[in-house]
């Protein structure tokens, strides 16, 4: 009950604070019309009013760390998107912990660009037999398709295809060669 | 069931013949024999060069096919013909004490005679301690065939001495990978059992896997990505026919024909899954015979040609099981590691064969069906593919030897026979052809 109230208080809080910044936002526009110059004034004035001297200076910057914050969370999920390969473990298609943050972003990116298609190929390393490996690539590229619809990719940007054990990343029969080859690659198209 | 103690890999010593791939003109690729192993308890057999009268075609001689035949199957040991005294053509010239002495069980004798653009052989077997005639026969083929007839006369002896068919005059179905050029060229190839007469029948630069026979020999399907994606394919050999039978979304894929050549099972995932299905190839009416969310794949009929043996993941890991009739509930075979997968049934409903993973290896091994028991039957690491001949004596599968892959051939129950690695690449996926009459 208690915190209810304190929320509700908090909420009233905030919202008198917006109410305030759209009625400050109001007024300048208001004075705006009175010319340029002036509009300027006004709006350096209308931010004392409501944030004061060193406010203005912390309201500033903290819409350029806003901005900051967004280029680099935007530099973030492009790094992020740059990874388009990923890695199982042998007769598994579990997503591994360190794959998700990245098909997250891939799944955003897909969400924000519906035109954008995409092809999730699976592929398996070439331990076990060709066909229940080629099922197994399948499963893999499934487990993606279905983790980026989760986060927001339609169903029909994505298209899965299975390669089995047909195309190695890496030649070679190594238990190295074996890991890189067990994977799934989101193919942009 | 005569003469098996040379099976025992451990007491004999083993013949294996390794067969190569040579590049001949160009596209084309034939396989060499070369043995490396000798079998001990095999049975001495002397094939005695045929006597010839007329023109005979360049090209190895029929009895040194015969020969080289049935020291392939590591069930026979043969002389060579500088170690006989004498050369008979005919059962009167046959002394069978000389044959004793150089301890010999059977003698093959024969003659060949041109007549027009034709041979014909004529050709006896003898057991020697009984001093008997088994076989007597003639045979004709056209002179550009002497590789047939030979086979033919392989076949006949092989069956008067162990009652059961040969397989010589079988075919091989196989797809090589070729990387040379850097563009990967995947070639579907049928061959003669002993690699021989290899000819293209499909190149591609996307993977072909699967090939299976029909039941006739006349038609191969297999699985191409020729599209981009797994397709099912049948291909008439005699006329390169090609009709797409299975464009499903997702997998369409290992393809086994029913002994009446009508109907194909096969491994789609158009519902999302991996299933069974049968398709009537007349109407292309599909009949869902598994649904699990499990991977069913790699369906194959059994010997009686009612129940489907096929790999499941649906204990956590690939094993086999087998299906009483089409439909029916699945009975788990494998119980002997975590991976067994890719059965394929032998003709007498005694044993199923698939590949196995013990420790870090992955071999071929068989389980009886009626006790359950399990024997690994390769020595071999990277084992794939498991074929058996029409026969059931012998079963032919892929494996890596040096680091490119290869097929071996080794007997039913486990002794090492021969291999056939290709010298521009890897050959896979064999498939051992029927017996056609």
């Amino acid at each position: 009950m208690n915190f209810s109230a304190q929320s509700k208080a908090f909420a009233l809080l905030l919202s008198v604070g917006l109410v305030a910044g759209c009625s400050s936002t109001g007024g300048t526009s208001e004075e705006g019309e009175y010319g340029s110059d002036v509009s300027a004034v006004d709006q350096d004035g209308g931010s004392t009013v409501y944030g004061g001297d060193d406010q203005d200076g912390v309201s500033s910057s903290a819409m350029t760390e806003e901005e900051r914050m967004e280029a680099r969370e935007q530099a973030e999920q492009q790094a992020l998107r740059e990874i388009t390969v990923f890695y199982f473990d042998f007769d598994t298609a579990e997503i591994k912990q360190e794959a998700r943050d990245v098909l997250v972003a891939h799944a955003r990116f897909l969400a924000n660009n519906p035109g954008q298609n995409v092809r999730i190929e699976g592929h398996a390393d070439e331990r076990g037999t060709k066909e229940y490996n080629l099922a197994l690539g399948e499963r893999r590229a499934n487990a993606v398709q279905r983790f980026l619809i989760v986060n927001g990719a339609s169903r029909g940007q994505l298209e899965t295809v299975s390669y089995g054990e047909e195309k190695p990343a890496v030649m070679g029969s190594s238990e190295s060669a074996w890991a890189q080859n067990r994977r799934v690659e989101l193919v942009f198209e | 069931m005569r003469h098996r103690s040379w099976h025992n890999p451990s007491r004999a010593f083993l013949i294996a013949l390794v067969l190569f791939f040579t590049a001949v003109s160009g596209a084309r690729a034939e396989l060499l024999i070369r043995i490396t192993e000798g079998a001990g308890s095999a049975i001495p057999v002397a094939v005695v060069p045929f006597a010839e009268s007329g023109q005979m075609p360049a090209g190895e001689k029929v009895s040194s096919i015969v020969q080289s035949n049935l020291t392939m199957t590591g069930e026979f040991r043969t002389l060579a013909p500088d170690k006989m005294l004498s050369l008979p053509s005919k059962r009167e010239e046959v002394y069978f004490r000389d044959w004793r002495l150089l301890g010999q069980r059977y003698v093959l004798v024969g003659a060949l005679t041109r007549s027009g653009d034709r041979v014909q052989a004529r050709y006896e077997l003898f057991d020697v301690n009984r001093e008997e005639r088994i076989l007597g026969e003639t045979a004709a083929a056209p002179a550009s065939n002497m590789r047939s007839l030979a086979h033919h006369i392989s076949d006949k002896v092989y069956e008067a001495i162990t009652g059961v068919p040969g397989a010589f005059s079988t075919k091989l179905a196989y797809v090589t990978l070729d990387t040379a050029n850097g563009k990967p060229r995947y070639r579907l190839q049928v061959s003669d059992v002993d690699g021989k007469r290899a000819r293209i029948r499909l190149e591609s630069q996307e993977p072909i896997l699967s090939p299976a026979w029909s039941p006739d020999g006349k038609k191969l399907a297999y699985v191409s990505f020729e599209t981009g994606k797994p397709v099912i394919f049948v291909h008439e050999l005699s006329s390169g026919e090609r009709t797409k039978v299975a464009d499903f979304p997702g997998l369409n894929s290992a393809p086994a024909w029913s002994d009446d050549g009508r109907s194909l099972l096969m491994t789609l995932s158009k519902d999302g899954n991996a299933e069974i299905y049968r398709m009537n190839l007349a109407s292309r009416e599909l009949t869902k015979l598994t649904n699990h969310w499990a991977i069913d794949t790699e369906p194959t009929w059994d010997a009686s040609g009612r129940g489907i043996f096929f790999t499941s993941d649906r204990s956590g890991g690939p094993q086999i099981y087998h299906m009483e009739t089409p439909g029916a509930e699945p009975r788990r075979i494998t119980f002997g590691s975590r991976y067994n997968a890719r059965p394929r049934p032998d003709n007498d409903g005694k044993f199923v064969y698939y590949v196995h993973q013990r420790d870090r290896a992955f071999h071929i091994a068989r389980t009886e069906l009626k006790t359950g028991e399990e024997t690994i039957l390769t020595r071999t690491e990277s084992d794939e593919s498991p074929s058996v001949a029409p026969n059931g004596r012998m079963l032919i599968y892929a494996t890596r030897q040096e680091g490119t892959n290869v097929l071996t051939v080794i007997s039913a129950d486990g002794g090492a026979a021969y291999s056939l690695p290709a010298s521009e690449g890897d050959v896979r996926e064999p498939a051992w052809g029927p017996l056609v009459r």
